[in-house]
């Protein structure tokens, strides 16, 4: 580190050159000069000083007042002098909030992780983006010997740290619900039971299980106030909304939940995502659903994962890449 | 004891009172015009907050000669209500103007040593010392 009288000698060169010509070059050094004692952590009542003492230096008949008025300066500039270290030290402190983060994030990651299942005759795509570093949506696929293959979707209402940790939550209640994940409606009921009794009420959880059974080609599912998904009927080429009756989740302990079920034929397609999805934001106004469905049927011809992965990148790109809800988009597709 | 003079806060004038005293002890110590701002700033704010919270209360100034060097210890005391929760005023940003001046966060950095005891109920003490480099 270059000493500070090293420092002062170097304004008072800068300095004296500007003061012979005022030239561009001269105001040039200054402003290099500033680059140079912010890195040394200089604060601006000490560059008052070294100005002072270069005056004093080079002239000797100065008028007082010339000198006091430095002083003056110099009082006054006391609390940019603090605000300016009180700044360096709360830049530091939020780098270090900002990899504690990231690191939380990562274990978030590998908590919440779930393989998408190989299940024949049924194509299964997600994505799931946070809108900050932490995830306040989920998802989460289970299979069962008999090949059923489950879904879960769920999303807090809030986002960011406190979202994401009570997501993680949900996890694990889901992890160790009792062997009636046949039955979305009971899936719905115990976690309800458990996040009713478990976390603060100010937070409320939405969520959607469903259950496909390949041997029957039926798809069974419930909501908690969930965002309605879509189911794609290959034959009439319609898109209708898969609607169900629910409370959100936390909100009343003795809640029942109602449980729906549709016959998925060859091609034909559900659609589950998070209110991000919906709530995607363009300078003409929230997405319309109707524009949604465009976006799905111009990605139709993929696969179920292409097509999840092609509608988040247009519509991150219709947003001008700035997420405001964690994003999360799942699609089921029949293919035999 | 070298030396010790104080001042009492009572009302806000009594700050300029106390500034004056911590800088004419700052210039008989030898200490330049940067450190002296940094002193009275410091001094300021301690007696701004024995004005503002504890209502009365009084600064000392010390000169300090140890082992060769010497410095200047500023004592504030009061009898006021003490400070609930120091970790949470010693942490930057928290201060109520929001940073406007430089709380106890911002004297600490302004001196070399900080020591702070408060007492609920009982008052609060807090010293802090300047070496001359
Ligand atoms: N001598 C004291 N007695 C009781 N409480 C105090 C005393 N000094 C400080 N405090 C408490 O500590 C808080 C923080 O003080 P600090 O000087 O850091 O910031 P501030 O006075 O709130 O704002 P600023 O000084 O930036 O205008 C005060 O709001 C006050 O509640
Ligand atoms: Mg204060």
């Amino acid at each position: 580190m270059e000493a500070r009288e090293n420092l002062e000698e170097k304004y008072r060169e800068a300095l004296s050159n500007y003061l012979k010509d005022q030239s561009e070059q001269a105001l040039y050094q200054g402003q290099k000069y500033s680059r140079k004692t912010i890195e040394h952590k200089i604060s601006p009542e000490e560059i008052i000083s070294f100005h002072k003492s270069t005056l004093m230096d080079t002239y000797d008949n100065l008028p007082p007042e010339v000198l006091h008025s430095l002083d003056f300066l110099l009082e006054v500039m006391m609390g940019y002098g603090i605000a300016y270290r009180e700044h360096q030290n709360l830049k530091h402190l939020q780098q270090e909030l900002k990899s504690e983060i990231e690191i939380a994030a990562n274990v978030q990651h590998t908590l919440l992780g779930t393989d998408i299942p190989e299940v024949g005759g049924l194509e299964i795509g997600a994505v799931s983006v946070p809108a900050k570093h932490m995830n306040g949506d989920y998802y989460h696929f289970v299979q069962d010997e008999n090949q059923c293959v489950g879904v879960a979707i769920a999303d807090v209402i809030g986002k960011g740290i406190p979202a994401a940790l009570c997501m993680s939550m949900i996890k694990y209640a889901m992890d160790s619900l009792p062997e009636h994940r046949h039955f979305p409606k009971s899936v719905l009921e115990s976690l309800n039971r458990v996040v009713e009794r478990n976390v603060d009420p100010s937070m409320f959880i939405t969520m959607f299980y469903g259950l496909f059974d390949p041997s029957t080609s039926i798809f069974t599912y419930a909501s908690a106030g969930h965002e309605p998904g879509f189911y794609y009927n290959a034959a009439t080429k319609e898109f209708t909304d898969l609607t169900a009756k629910g409370l959100l989740l936390g909100v009343e302990k003795k809640t029942q939940y109602e449980q729906y079920e549709k016959h998925i034929g060859s091609g034909d397609m559900i659609v589950l995502m998070s209110d991000g999805v919906t709530e995607c934001r363009t300078s003409e106004g929230f997405i319309e659903r109707k524009t949604l469905i465009e976006y799905i049927e111009k990605n139709m011809h993929l696969s179920a994962q292409e097509m999840v992965n092609n509608i988040y990148k247009q519509l991150e790109k219709l947003q001008h890449f700035q997420l405001r809800d964690d994003f999360t988009l799942i699609i089921l597709k029949r293919n035999v | 004891m070298e030396f010790q003079s104080c001042v009492k806060i009572i009302n806000e004038w009594d700050i300029v009172a106390a500034r004056q005293l911590g800088r004419n002890v700052a210039k008989e110590l030898g200490f330049g015009t940067v450190d002296q701002a940094r002193i009275t700033t410091a001094i300021s704010e301690l007696a701004r907050n024995i004005y503002l919270y504890a209502g009365q209360g009084k600064v000392c100034i010390e000169k300090l000669y140890e082992g060769g060097k010497s410095g200047l210890l500023i004592i504030a005391s009061d009898e006021g209500p003490g400070i609930p929760d120091v970790r949470k005023v010693m942490e930057d940003g928290f201060s109520t103007s929001g940073g406007l001046g430089a709380g106890l966060p911002g004297v600490k950095r302004l001196m070399d040593e900080f020591d702070l005891d408060t007492t609920i109920g009982k008052g609060t003490e807090i010293r802090a010392i300047k070496w001359l480099r």
